[in-house]
């Protein structure tokens, strides 16, 4: 028990240890109703990093203005584990009023908005404009030699009409991020 | 934010601060002035109800608000200022934050129309303290002050506590504005659960009342909790007759004169503690939180116990171990149930079970792992504590330790009755804790006992504060266990690192007791266990600040140790015959 051997197994300069965590990661969506007061973003985000928690997505805007009450929804990766820490050190900061686990609860619809630029002429130009039309992405912008397209969807929709478009063309992506909402008539508490 | 009664008091910033620190019962506060808390400053020399203690830098006086705060419930009160004042109270924030500490600090700020601009003596205060605090604000406008610093106290004491920064601009401590009362405000929003679920109280006590090796785990969240929820532990475990141990953070919370206190448990604690952790078949923890200086190796924690964990904190559930039943809830509404529970449904332990259970801890017990080789020519450290306790314990005697090996041999030599009698950084493990959180406990309680127990090397990280006991006649003791080592170091350098002491030698050591006596101490040495007692009353009859430096043991190591990452039952127990030959017995 005392045997210097042991002890001299663990690696050195360590006061800690490491354990693997066995389980497999999820994707899933939090909505998170907060006052809408100075910091409360860097609070949230802070969180994240400093427990080395990953986010995947993060939208944020005012939905009362009246109670200045903000939502925030996180696309989070992690396993059920972390997933369930990331909702309760969520819950603990001050400002924040209520936590959902929109995927635990459901199959919550999820929706981004992303412009997407794509520059090309002749047989490509024709191929992304027949694409877009297939994703009922709509053009917001048109040159002779480039278009915007907005295309609003799921992430994966989203991801396969960024893909299609690289080799048309594609000079520039800017996505919002995720907005989410559960089915049903029940509304998340605020 | 706005208070919008018509009869409102119109004052100043600076006065609403002092008003609301008033309504809120502050007697005492802890501070360090400076160009931008003056306003603040000016009204506190124009009035005499708040006593305002001057501390010799900053981190000191959050760890004076902490020592205050531990050893009496209260909210503990800091003012400093912008820039460097509230850099510095960085440490003591996240002291009491790992602590769960109520501690409200008010900083000053550049003016609001400097705040962005690298204004001399500016820094982001919310920003740098926003992960080292509960919460904290930065108050725009004056209107909005008296609600803030009401809200503040209120955050810091509801909930897990911990502690809060008011960041107030120094134009709005000029401006004037409307004063709020404390009645009825709370936080819009923030509500934490204290009452337990009944029915997950029920299933815990169904557990308990199954079990044939329990334990009752027991931390700091009992003594946060308070007295009921002290008086409620004891009721339960002399109700059930269940074996208690705790972490640093809860020792008091149950007495170590009971017959069924195992002592202290974790990397430091007792073999009896660790063993009866590791072999029990029902664990409830109450006010704990798994930390890994008590867990040890996590996939060998306890394998063989189902565990029930109340806690007021729901992200600490959960978190390191998985529990069979959680119970979110204030420890001591929660144990004042369970007894109820307990009592309703008539219910008892299985005797013949527990009493072998007992049978096999007293057998743990007589491996007497605290022993130590006495000597009549080196005070062993683990002697002076013993000495120390046996000479404080008729008294009402609070305790305060640096960090290091002299901390755990506090806690394991020491025997603490009560609760709030032990102040210690158990989360964040900060040297220089000791004497301001002692000045801040004397401050607190006038006429009792209080003693720092320090090591040579901590104290040395806040030892301008000697100067702050003489100004505010303040009789604190440091009781200094030099041993011209950073023992706690140097103990894993050799059992970790080949005893390669790598820089932890305390070199160019002062002479204490000419460094006490310049600031205006009484300065005692002792270096012969003969003299020991004796210089020991002669500390504790001096009224005073009296420091003790107590030569000890250079080499002697803290067992029983659990080396980090190791199971409960693997291990390290004082090999008495070496470590008194390398100690120099
Ligand atoms: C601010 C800070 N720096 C460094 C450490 C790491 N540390 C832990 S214990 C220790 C040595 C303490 O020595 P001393 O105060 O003499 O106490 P002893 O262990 O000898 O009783 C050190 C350096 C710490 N805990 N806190």
């Amino acid at each position: 028990m005392t045997a210097k051997e042991d002890h001299l197994a663990i690696p050195p300069a360590s006061t800690y240890f490491m354990v693997e965590e066995k389980e497999t990661e999820e994707r899933h969506t939090l909505s998170v109703v907060v006052d809408n007061e100075p910091g409360v973003l860097a609070r949230v985000i802070g969180l994240f990093t400093a427990r080395g928690y990953n986010i995947e997505q993060l939208t944020v805007s005012e939905v009362h203005h009246d109670r200045g009450v903000s939502r925030i929804t996180i696309v989070a990766k992690g396993t059920p584990h972390i997933l369930e820490q990331i909702r309760s050190q969520l819950r603990r900061l001050v400002p924040v009023h209520s936590v959902a686990d929109l995927t635990l609860d459901g199959d919550p619809i999820e929706r981004e908005l992303a412009l997407v630029k794509v520059k090309g002429e002749g047989e490509k130009r024709v191929e992304a404009l027949r694409l877009a039309d297939a994703f009922r992405a709509r053009v917001v912008d048109a040159h002779t030699g480039s278009f915007v397209f907005e295309i609003t969807g799921k992430t994966r929709k989203v991801d396969q009409f960024i893909q299609l478009m690289k080799p048309l063309g594609l000079i520039e992506v800017v996505r919002t991020g995720v907005a989410a909402i559960s089915r049903g008539p029940e509304a998340m508490k605020v | 934010m706005a208070d919008e009664s018509e009869h409102a008091e119109e004052m100043t910033g600076a006065e609403i601060v002092l008003r609301a620190l008033k309504d809120q019962g502050v007697k005492d506060i802890f501070g360090y002035p400076g160009g931008a808390v003056l306003p603040i400053y000016d009204e506190l020399f124009q009035q005499d109800e708040l006593n305002h203690i001057l501390v010799r830098h900053e981190q000191g006086a959050v760890h004076a608000a902490e020592g205050y705060a531990r050893s009496t419930g209260k909210v503990g009160v800091v003012l400093v200022t912008s820039g460097p004042g509230a850099t510095n109270t960085v440490t003591g924030l996240m002291d009491a934050l790992a602590d769960s500490i109520p501690v409200v600090v008010i900083t000053g700020q550049v003016p609001t129309g400097l705040i962005g601009s690298d204004a001399f003596q500016e820094c982001d205060t919310v920003g740098i303290t926003r992960s080292c605090t509960k919460h904290n604000y930065l108050v725009r406008d004056v209107n909005d002050l008296a609600r803030t610093i009401h809200e503040a106290f209120y955050v810091a004491t509801h909930g897990r506590p911990g502690p809060v920064v008011v960041d107030i601009p120094k134009d709005v401590q000029f401006a004037t504005g409307r004063y709020t009362p404390p009645q009825n405000v709370q936080h819009k929003t923030y509500r934490p659960q204290t009452q337990g679920d009944h029915s997950a109280i029920e299933a815990a006590v169904r557990l308990l009342a199954s079990a044939k090796r329990p334990i009752f785990y027991t931390g700091g969240g009992v003594i946060n909790s308070g007295p009921r929820a002290v008086v409620a532990l004891r009721e339960l475990a002399e109700l059930t007759g269940v074996p208690v141990t705790s972490t640093l953070m809860g020792l008091g919370g149950f007495p170590a004169s009971s017959d069924q206190w195992l002592g202290m448990l974790g990397m430091h604690g007792t073999y009896e503690a660790n063993l009866a952790m590791h072999d029990c078949d029902v664990m409830v923890c109450i006010g704990a939180r798994f930390d890994d200086r008590i867990t040890g190796r996590l996939d060998a924690f306890s394998p063989g116990s189902r565990k029930i964990h109340i806690d007021i904190d729901p992200s600490s559930i959960n978190k390191n171990v998985r529990v069979d039943i959680p119970v979110l809830g204030d420890c001591g509404l929660v144990l004042e149930e369970m007894v109820r529970v307990w009592k309703d449904g008539g219910l008892s332990m299985d005797r013949e079970a527990l009493s072998h259970w007992w049978e096999q801890i007293n057998v743990w017990r007589a491996r007497d792992c605290l022993k130590y080789r006495r000597s009549d020519d080196v005070i062993m450290p683990q002697y002076a504590i013993e000495r120390l306790y046996e000479a404080t314990k008729g008294r009402d005697t609070f305790i305060t330790t640096e960090v290091g090996q002299h901390q755990m041999w506090t806690a394991q030599f020491y025997r603490f009755e009560r609760p709030n009698r032990l102040m210690t950084s158990g989360g964040l493990g900060t040297m220089g804790y000791g004497l301001p959180a002692a000045l801040g406990v004397q401050a607190a309680n006038p006429g009792a006992l209080v003693i720092d127990i320090a090591g040579d090397a901590s104290i040395q990280m806040n030892i301008q504060e000697l100067a702050t006991a003489i100004q505010h006649q303040l009789p604190v003791k440091v009781f200094l266990l030099n041993n011209n080592y950073m023992g706690m170091v140097r103990q894993w350098q050799e059992l970790l690192h080949g005893n390669r002491l790598s820089e932890s030698y305390v070199e160019a050591q002062p002479d204490f007791l000419e460094l006490a006596q310049a600031y205006g101490w009484h300065g005692i040495r002792c270096t012969k266990p003969a003299d020991l007692d004796e210089a020991i009353r002669e500390m504790i009859e001096m009224d005073k600040p009296v420091f003790f430096d107590c030569r000890v043991a250079n080499l002697a190591n803290c067992f029983p140790m659990i080396p980090a990452g190791q199971a409960h039952n693997e291990m390290l127990l004082g090999e008495d015959e070496k470590d008194a030959e390398q100690a120099g017995v």
